[in-house]
């Protein structure tokens, strides 16, 4: 499906949007491609965490010397042997730098590290964890935001009044006026759940300390610079003298860019021992310690006209961060801003509240506070709709965003394809003609972020850079800063270098996952490197060829006005195709004139003057057709259709996988996903008892392209992958109400809330009857 | 527990460990004969990513121990591959983009293998059930069903000539 909104300039296209394989699937199906979780280095030790039973207390003392007493232990580290500092990615605010990873006096979740061995075996270290003695002070402890929020709470962080470490606050337009005029005003409370990220690879690392006082991390994460930058910072080294390897990596999905303590821990045994030393996290550390979605209480009051037109908005939202603010201060941020989306209001409010508790830290992943975002917004809108008895997608429609649109002091929307998504879903939805009794379907919109245009790591380089060099027989080394996760970053901007250096895909070395070798690039979140490293990697091909054809221009004697162009390694004169010579010809002559050097072509990117959010958004309506077994409250996925806006596509096979792929977990979020706690535990932290989408549940996932044409993106590109994760939720919910009539208030959806609802909703039927 | 010396055939090559009898197959596969293609994602059988195949049959690495697995065939996902020659279920995993960050890869491969073994005009539901003790974070599941239904439905059977 191809609808322009505005023609291409840069079709047609040789590479771009073609079936192109992904450039380290050889590696990933021969079972060859090696995972931090792989590395093995000579005379390697095996680091183990010992970790807090409690939810809050201070370290009174911690007694290692039965530990070290142990056959085969090297080194106990506790948080005095660190130099406490203090961190958080947010490095620029200090306020927002609140965890040391090691704790020197206090825990603050159960599951945090309070001290680490390294030993010659991971068995003999999980046995020493065992001797290691810590004489805790239990202090009362706080659970949930609500109650963290009231006066006499316990203080979880010293200065932090009712336990507010983050707030934020978004206004534009006149909202005050909004609501004035409005003719129909509609007020909810949500509660948004938790996720944990999952990655297949657990968090892991080897750090390794050589004498020469150099570092050198292999870790599996979504951005070796910020390790870099982060480790510099905690251990008091030079970002130079550490060096990050990310080779694979096994998922990220937003929980893998902060310090974690496999990192820490594994270079802080290293610097003791001068060994290399690895720490793997088990799946039940993975659950309890590595973070996950931010849990959200969300209120949310919407005016509107009766006609359907929407006035004002004004949201307020109290945020479980847990027990470190980390990456939770962006999301707090986010989930504000999307969710105006992907209305225009005339005045839109928002006040985020990120509040400790003493849980696991809650941070980014995928989606980045939207979907918590859209689960409320969406189903609230819905309810509107139907209160008013208007159309729900007629009434999206004439409030959506478009081409143009100026939300003020925070974005200037440039791409916008989400009218012909309205099309394509009501196409959809009539498709399927009358649905089974026990099946309904629900809709949702929503729009995501081309990248952040944020520097609280206050990094002094460009947000992406890359390095492309030609060598003589014409292959390309490509090296970038992008990471890439599984998401197929490392593909798509290999295709990018063949399509503007006109060579093929197979010509072309990627380098990525490597802080010695790769240039800076702020990495994988936030879907930012499809359009910020993209255009980094387009600018430096471009110059590559721009000094290539300055000596096909010299030996060309062509007349000013004609240009030359390379295609399909074929350099020739545009109006004369057929005219040219072979690129690796070209490339020699080159090397001649540069008398022997290689032709090196730089590029980077930052954003500059395009708002406060992003360059660019993504926009999406989806349909999930639903069925629901009353007597067990069971929601089973039959089909889904999403209209996706992501401008011009690049990566063909890589964009279908990351939407097929976003829709699993933002299912996931939506009805199977549950994280419960009880007295700051969580009860369910294995792969048994925590449910996910498996390959039965899995329905299709069908996709019509919306392709517009994103002026800031690399020919025309924008996010893809990350949005997707954020309309689910909140379009099963719409399915349930659809088919019962009952309102979900709380994400995932488990079947008990089901039966639960149907119950009540029968004894009021029931009551109003009498 | 005592040390002992065990055979065993992976990838059509014997090879003799001496390990501690309570190791297990994947630790086996992975720690001592040094093939990291397989994979380990829980302490608990729930995620295949160790799944290989044991005479024929997929078989997850952490749930028996590698004495037990003393004179089988064992086959792993660096085994697929002959001679530069992609194995059918490679190449659709290739085609149709089937994995992402492809931790899950190697388990999700031989379960396929075993699967397609045994199945031979597999209905869409019987390959979904088929995978189910599979985890795939990244792809949900559909770009690999596709890839298990190409295969079955014999478009690379020309490769296996």
């Amino acid at each position: 499906m191809n609808k322009y909104t505005v023609i291409n300039p840069h079709e047609p296209f040789r590479v771009i949007n073609t079936h192109v394989h992904n450039v380290d699937g050889w590696a990933k199906i021969t079972g060859r491609a090696t995972y931090t979780f792989d590395v093995k280095l000579p005379g390697m030790l095996y680091g183990k965490i010992l970790r807090s039973p409690h939810p809050h207390a201070n370290i009174k003392g911690i007694d290692a010397s039965k530990a070290l007493e142990l056959d085969g232990v090297k080194a106990v580290v506790t948080g005095k042997d660190t130099l406490g500092v203090k961190q958080g990615i947010w490095r620029r605010y200090k306020d927002l730098c609140d965890e040391q990873i090691l704790p020197v006096d206090k825990v603050r979740y159960i599951g945090e590290p309070v001290a680490a061995v390294a030993a010659i075996t991971e068995e003999i270290a999980e046995k020493a964890l065992d001797l290691i003695e810590v004489d805790y002070e239990v202090l009362p402890a706080v659970f949930e935001p609500l109650d963290a929020i009231k006066k006499g709470a316990p203080e979880i962080h010293d200065g932090f009044e009712r336990n507010i470490s983050v707030t934020r606050h978004i206004e534009w337009g006149e909202v005050e006026e909004g609501f004035e005029e409005s003719e129909y005003i509609r007020e909810d409370w949500f509660r948004c759940g938790g996720q944990a990220h999952m990655c297949m690879e657990t968090r892991c690392a080897v750090s390794s300390y050589t004498p020469d006082k150099k570092l050198t991390i292999y870790s599996s994460n979504q951005s070796p610079y910020y390790m870099q930058g982060l480790m510099a910072g905690v251990l008091g080294m030079r970002e130079g003298d550490i060096r990050v390897l990310s080779p694979y990596v096994g998922g990220g999905f937003g929980g893998k860019f902060e310090l974690d303590g496999a990192i820490f821990c594994s270079a802080i045994l290293s610097m003791k021992l001068y060994k290399p030393v690895k720490i793997v996290y088990t799946r039940e550390e993975d659950f309890i310690a590595s973070k996950r979605r931010t849990p959200m209480f969300y209120y949310t009051r919407t005016g509107v006209k009766k006609d359907g037109t929407f006035c004002a908005r004004e949201a307020k939202v109290f945020t479980n961060g847990g027990a470190y603010t980390g990456m939770g201060a962006t999301a707090l941020y986010l989930t504000g801003f999307f969710h105006s989306f992907p209305y225009i209001w005339k005045g839109y409010r928002y006040d985020g509240y990120r509040v400790y508790t003493n849980t696991l830290p809650s941070t980014s992943m995928r989606g980045f506070g939207a979907p918590q975002a859209m689960w409320c917004s969406e189903q609230q809108i819905e309810w509107i709709a139907a209160d008013l008895g208007l159309d729900p997608i007629e009434m999206r429609r004439k409030n959506s965003h478009k081409e143009g649109t100026i939300l003020p002091g925070q974005a200037t929307i440039a791409s916008c394809g989400i009218d012909l998504c309205y099309d394509e879903i009501t196409k959809w939805i009539k498709s399927k003609g009358k649905l089974p009794a026990n099946r309904s379907i629900g809709i949702s919109a929503c729009g995501f972020m081309s990248g952040g245009i944020f520097n609280w790591f206050d990094s002094p380089y460009s947000f992406s850079s890359a390095v492309v060099t030609i060598n003589q027989d014409g292959t390309v080394e490509l090296h970038v800063g992008a990471q890439d996760i599984g998401q197929g970053s490392n593909t798509t901007m290999a295709i990018i270098c063949a399509e503007t250096l006109g060579v093929k895909v197979e010509d072309i070395k990627v380098h990525s996952g490597d802080t010695d070798n790769c240039p800076p690039d702020l990495g994988a979140w936030g879907s930012r490197q499809t359009l910020m490293s993209g255009n980094a990697v387009k600018m430096a091909s471009e110059n590559a060829k721009k000094q290539l054809l300055e000596f096909a221009y010299a030996q060309s004697g062509l007349n000013i006005v004609y240009d030359l162009d390379i295609k399909d390694r074929w350099v020739h004169a545009i109006a004369r195709p057929e005219r040219g010579e072979d690129f690796v010809q070209l490339v020699r002559k080159a090397l001649r004139g540069k008398d022997g050097q290689k032709i090196v072509g730089r590029g980077y990117y930052t954003p500059h003057r395009k708002g406060m959010i992003s360059p660019a958004y993504s926009y999406m309506l989806q349909g999930v057709e639903v069925e629901v077994d009353e007597e067990t409250g069971k929601i089973s996925l039959i089909d889904s259709m999403t209209a996706h806006d992501c401008g011009q596509p690049i990566n063909h096979l890589g964009l279908i996988g990351q939407l097929e792929g976003a829709f699993s977990m933002a299912a996931g979020y939506g009805y199977l996903e549950y994280m419960p706690y009880e007295d700051g535990k969580l009860m369910n932290p294995n792969l048994v008892d925590y449910k996910m989408i498996r390959a039965p549940e899995m329905p299709p996932a069908n996709i019509a392209e919306i392709d517009t044409y994103e002026p800031e993106g690399p020919y025309g590109a924008k996010e893809a992958g990350e949005g997707l994760t954020n309309p689910t939720a909140a379009a099963i919910g719409n399915a349930l109400f659809h088919r019962f009539g009952i309102q979900m208030k709380e994400c995932p959806v488990r079947p008990e809330m089901v039966v639960n609802a149907l119950r009540e909703k029968k004894e009021k039927e029931h009551a109003e009857k009498k | 527990m005592e040390k002992q010396l065990v055979r065993l055939n992976v990838n059509e090559q014997d090879y003799d460990i001496y390990i501690n009898p309570k190791t297990l197959l994947v630790e086996a596969i992975r720690d001592y004969i040094e093939l990291t293609g397989t994979k380990r994602g829980c302490d608990t059988v729930s995620c295949g990513a160790c799944t290989v195949i044991v005479d024929g049959m997929a078989v997850k690495g952490c749930s028996v121990l590698a004495i037990q697995a003393e004179g089988a065939r064992i086959l792993t996902s660096e085994g697929l591959e002959k001679n530069g020659k992609l194995h059918a279920i490679q190449k659709a995993f290739l085609d149709e983009g089937a994995f992402q960050c492809g931790f899950c890869t190697s388990g999700m491969l031989m379960s396929s293998v075993a699967f397609l073994n045994e199945s031979k005009n597999p209905t869409e539901k019987e390959i979904r059930d088929g995978i189910e003790g599979n985890i795939c974070r990244c792809t949900g599941y559909n770009s690999i069903v596709r890839a298990i239904d190409s295969v079955a439905k014999g478009k690379y059977t020309e490769d296996k000539a």
